[in-house]
């Protein structure tokens, strides 16, 4: 049948989808700061996915020069991805201080319960 | 016999090599997988093993504070620097073909350069946060 | 490939699990599956990075966040439908922008038309390095290196200045001031 195998060649962008909107819910629907990051850090893991698996040719190998291969896998993808995972650590690391920061000052992580005290005041 | 006895031991015996697989990894980015990233993070990963292993203050035996938190803008300044040494000799901004005696080798040479400062960076960096986290909850 | 489905059954668990030790294990695990997946597809240096740095640093720093704000457990999860009816539809639309996108693993498609075999050809001749990888981002590419070592200095000032306020106890003369 036709649109299965349209889905077995796509199906490396169909689960990229769904760990993208997986990711994106997880930061939408969770009212809790540790996991809300953690979501968000998958939305990013999703966007490598996407990058990198065109630029895979099956029956080539890694990017790294050798006499013995003629055909190589796609490396421009490969830089841009290696920059993006680092600046997605950064990111987690200055989110986390913050989620710290504001545990100190308002007692929880919970969003629902930090909004209902910025309303008390 | 206690049961962290094991663990101890064999963290003892494992660092070095961890170490040195930082540096290989560092040093071989040219010929196989590896780079500045991948050795820094290793090489944090090994003080953080200490650290979680004997305490905070072996792991600050081996990577002061001090010289942790210097470490973090001194490998932009190495990277920013071999980018300044091209445009001082009359090339581009970040063209190494300048270093050296011919313009292959001097590339090498700028590459070579280039991962030290990121690795001496990103190092400082994840061991300065490990600490910065560990330190708030004193 | 079986590695792909077991990324989305790890997502899956990740939006259902309640315990916060647990989404962080997880999200240990959820990385180490993302770096087998990228040495299937040839990115080796990506999945070094991604393993020492996802499943590392990462995992590291959620626990010691965890370890300081003390919280254990998420409160009892209402279903609310909104967010799950736009992330649906975000979601069709994606798969609807994505069919006419080539098909994986095929050699010839514009992605490995212009860029790539112009620096796989150069990169021994000019700078005589065999890792492709590191050639462009060192070399060719060095601008955007340098823009990514100064993101990693940014975080690390950034958090040394929000967690080493005036909580510290001992000496304030050593370090810079904050």
């Amino acid at each position: 049948m036709e649109a299965l195998e349209t889905l077995g060649r796509h199906y490396n962008y169909v689960v990229t989808i769904f760990l993208m909107v997986a990711g994106l819910y997880i930061v939408v629907a969770r009212g809790n700061m540790v996991k809300k990051l953690v979501g968000l850090s998958i939305f990013q893991t999703s966007v490598y996915l996407l990058y990198i698996a065109p630029g895979k040719i099956v029956g080539g190998t890694a990017p790294i020069l050798d006499p013995a291969y003629k055909i190589y896998s796609n490396p421009l993808p490969h830089v841009l991805i290696l920059t993006a995972i680092v600046v997605g650590v950064a990111t987690l690391a200055l989110g986390l201080a913050l989620v710290v920061r504001i545990n100190e000052s308002y007692g929880t992580i919970e969003e629902d319960e930090i909004f209902a005290k910025d309303d008390e005041q | 016999m206690s049961l962290d006895l094991i663990l101890r031991i064999g963290t003892k015996l494992i660092l070095p090599f961890i170490l040195m697989f930082a540096l290989y990894v560092q040093f071989h980015g040219d010929y196989g997988p590896g780079g500045g990233f991948q050795a820094g993070v290793i090489a944090a990963g090994m003080v953080i093993l200490i650290a979680i292993t004997f305490g905070m203050s072996a792991a600050k035996r081996v990577a002061p504070q001090a010289v942790v938190e210097r470490m973090v803008p001194l490998g932009v300044l190495v990277f920013a620097g071999t980018g300044v040494v091209g445009l001082l000799l009359g090339k581009n901004f970040l063209d190494y073909s300048v270093l050296g005696h011919d313009p292959v080798h001097a590339r090498e040479w700028g590459i070579l350069l280039v991962e030290l400062g990121v690795l001496i960076t990103v190092s400082g960096t994840m061991t300065a946060l490990f600490y910065a986290f560990v330190e708030r909850g004193r | 490939m079986a590695l792909l489905t077991l990324l989305a059954v790890a997502t899956i668990a990740i939006v259902r699990q309640r315990s916060l030790f647990g989404v962080v294990i997880l999200a240990g695990i959820y990385s180490f599956l993302m770096a087998s997946l990228l040495i299937a597809l040839d990115a080796v240096d990506v999945a070094m990075t991604e393993a020492s740095v996802g499943a590392g640093i990462s995992t590291v720093l959620l626990l010691a966040t965890l370890h300081l704000v003390k919280a254990t457990e998420m409160r009892p999860i209402h279903a609310n439908w909104v967010p799950l009816l736009v992330a649906l539809v975000v979601g069709g639309i994606l798969v609807w922008g994505t069919i006419s996108l080539p098909p994986f693993g095929v050699a010839d498609t514009a992605v490995h038309q212009h860029v790539a075999p112009y620096y796989l050809s150069r990169s021994i001749p000019e700078t005589g390095v065999p890792n492709v990888v590191t050639s462009v981002l060192a070399d060719y590419r060095g601008y955007d290196t340098l823009g990514e070592t100064t993101v990693i200095f940014t975080a690390g000032i950034g958090v040394m200045l929000l967690l080493r306020g005036m909580r510290r106890r001992d000496d304030n003369d050593r370090g810079d001031a904050a």
